[in-house]
């Protein structure tokens, strides 16, 4: 560690301070979808449905509050600077896939994010990964759809091969 | 009929083909993923519940059992031959089987681990077999307050008790706790944080959840570091066998571990990796020449014991899991996860209306334990090999199959969606030194202990103070206030630095 990382330990943590805002809003959410059950009540025992999430609620804005006062103090640990562009490459590929999966099928859909994948620990070749991506996303397929009955969605690629299944 | 018949019985029916079968594949595959650098035991289960999806339960079960016990055995060969243990539980092990392989010595760390976790995992199996009777009955009276305080005092300890930060680990935890609200309350059946949306009112996945933050957010952290470069993989010189004074040294420390694994596991107070740090420093401190002087650079003592007490505490873990459906660490959080698909419950009622499945649970545990033996020692280079598997495609292949488990179970666009969601959040969390593993246990703990609480409050009549009238709850309460407390504490007198070793974000 050098001076810098020191001397930015000392200034209000900006990164801790929007942990809290999101942990306050997180138990403002519950709150407020609590007060829209509260009118259920609870029964005779006084504890209905919105009390769980009151509850976690409150903890949660008093852990904000908490947060805040140790991001203000800079008592959070110093953080691995971090490269954004291989996380672009995953969050990018896992996206693909979500978005493709029904229409490409599972073999297409997850080959490429597998690539993707790849890309970001440094296999730059596209050209290459993306079809040994794909093959072996088929190959998958066709253990955990075909042999353990799991469903995983098909495409033009497995009805290629097998023109029967959904 | 006595635990012993129980167990016999259990034996007889794991024996059969079948089942002898599902349980090969289990330990299997539980050694093959375990043994990946950067896969712990709880994302080992995780990834591999999909395969016991098409199952009977007993099966699904029996494999699984082999899983949890492979993921353990995989993961201590990764720390002997790689710096960088796949799970937090084997820290302790990379620190002196680490130097014994860069020795020379890799054979026999790897023998003393393996030899040590089998006769470690016997012993407690037995012991679990014979123990989970007795806390069955105990657990019997058990009301819901005793419950529900049993719960708290495990939030607190997998949250609070450990680690570096009392605040970090509470905000985890709150996050779980948080996420457990979604969907529709047991009770009343009202939609929770639901907003509309169908795919919300079944809650969030334990498993979705689970795989979400150990592998795409581990991916991601380990993508984003700037220094990513490969670990260099340890070969295997010599024999792997052990000579004489290795044995001589080696079986006390695996009795030691036993017993000093064993309890902790048992008990709602964290998971393996207190366990292996506490069996370390005992056997550094009774170490006697040689090994006192080898301590540090590579002492077979060092590898012996906390391996034991790891394995350990692995099946001191099913205690509760099994007796009381109380999960205390991530990994038996996924596996409770795994009984639920089936509809089942443990918890001393699944002793009563499904002993047959339960013993033979306990029985193949056993097998399972002789199968990794022999998979072990014999076909251990087989294993390495998998540890030489480049980055990209070993993080490839694990994202592969965490979206694979996650389209299997609900092949949906919101799924994967959650997927990705808890994926950065998990990599949030771990820039920012939160833990992981009381987000998983509050999710699926949350849930119990509020309806717990809510039976517990219905008997009473809203009385709040019907929790400290029953000396277990009142107990178990006072306990989990002063393992919240004590820390917190220790921590402002500058003593916490124990805890912050004990803490792992794995397990």
């Amino acid at each position: 560690m050098n001076g810098d990382d020191l001397r930015f330990q000392r200034r209000p943590d900006r990164a801790a301070l929007v942990i809290a805002l999101i942990l306050a809003g997180l138990g403002g959410v519950l709150l407020f979808d609590a007060a829209r059950l509260a009118d259920v009540g609870g029964g005779y025992s006084g504890v209905g449905p919105a009390s769980a999430p009151r509850v976690v609620g409150i903890g949660l804005v008093l852990l904000a509050i908490w947060t805040a006062v140790e991001a203000v103090l800079g008592k959070f640990p110093a953080r691995p600077r971090q490269d954004p562009v291989p996380l672009f490459w995953i969050v990018g590929g896992l996206a693909f896939q979500l978005v493709t999966l029904k229409i490409a099928g599972f073999s297409i859909a997850t080959g490429v994010m597998f690539a993707f994948t790849a890309r970001a620990f440094g296999k730059r070749n596209l050209a290459f990964s993306i079809p040994v991506g794909i093959a072996a996303s088929f190959l998958v397929w066709l253990v955990f759809a075909q042999l353990l009955m799991l469903s995983l969605p098909a495409g033009p690629l497995e009805h290629l091969f097998f023109p029967g299944v959904k | 009929m006595s635990s012993f018949d129980f167990l016999m019985q259990g034996l007889g029916a794991a024996l059969d083909p079948m089942l002898l079968l599902y349980a090969l594949i289990g330990v299997t595959l539980g050694t093959m993923v375990g043994v990946l650098p950067g896969i712990g035991p709880a994302l080992t289960v995780a990834l591999l519940l999909p395969v016991t999806y098409g199952l009977d339960p007993a099966g699904s079960l029996i494999m699984f059992a082999g899983i949890y016990y492979g993921g353990m055995y995989g993961g201590s060969t990764t720390s002997i031959l790689l710096n960088t243990p796949g799970e937090s539980a084997s820290i302790v092990t990379a620190l002196e089987g680490n130097k014994m392989a860069r020795r020379g010595r890799g054979g026999p760390a790897l023998a003393t681990a393996a030899i040590g976790s089998f006769v470690a995992g016997l012993i407690a199996t037995l012991l679990l077999a014979f123990l989970a009777p007795h806390v069955v009955k105990l657990a019997l009276v058990f009301g819901p307050r005793d419950y529900f305080a049993l719960m708290v005092l495990a939030f607190v300890t997998v949250s609070a008790a450990f680690g570096d930060s009392t605040l970090r680990g509470l905000t985890s935890l709150f996050v779980g706790l948080a996420l457990a609200c979604i969907g529709i309350d047991q009770l009343t059946g009202q939609a929770r944080l639901a907003w509309g949306v169908p795919d919300l009112l079944d809650g969030i996945e334990v498993t979705t959840l689970a795989v979400a933050m150990f592998a795409v957010g581990e991916a991601l952290a380990i993508a984003g570091n700037h220094a990513g470069t490969d670990d260099e993989v340890i070969a295997v010189k010599g024999s792997v066998w052990m000579n004489r004074s290795d044995w001589k040294r080696s079986w006390v420390p695996w009795l030691r571990g036993t017993f000093i694994g064993f309890p902790i596991g048992s008990m709602p107070a964290g998971g393996a990796d207190i366990a292996s740090f506490l069996s370390y420093s005992t056997e550094r401190k009774l170490a006697k020449s040689p090994g006192k002087e080898e301590f540090g650079h590579g002492a077979i003592e060092g590898v012996a014991g906390p391996e034991a007490a790891n394995n350990a505490a692995a099946a001191g873990t099913l205690v509760p899991l099994l007796t009381l459906g109380l999960p205390t660490t991530a990994t038996a959080a996924i596996m409770l996860a795994g009984f639920q698909q089936f509809g089942l419950q443990p918890g001393p009622l699944l002793f009563a209306t499904n002993p047959g499945l339960v013993w033979s649970l306990i029985a193949s545990l056993l097998i399972a334990n002789l199968m990794l033996l022999v998979l072990n020692l014999p076909l251990i280079g087989l294993w390495v090999k998998l540890l030489s598997i480049p980055r990209p495609w070993l993080y490839a292949g694990i994202l592969m199959f965490a979206t694979l488990g996650t389209i299997g179970a609900n092949p949906s666009a919101f799924e994967l969606g959650l997927l990705l969601v808890f994926g950065i959040m998990g990599y949030a969390m771990r820039l920012f030194g939160y833990p992981i593993a009381p987000v998983v246990v509050g999710l699926i703990l949350g849930p119990m202990a509020e309806q717990q609480l809510r039976r517990a409050l219905s008997i009473s009549q809203g009385d709040w103070t019907t929790l400290f009238q029953s000396g277990v709850s009142a107990t178990l309460l006072a306990l989990s206030a002063i393992a919240l407390l004590l820390p917190l504490v220790l921590r402002a007198i500058g003593r916490g630095k124990a805890l912050s070793q004990f803490g792992g974000d794995e397990d």
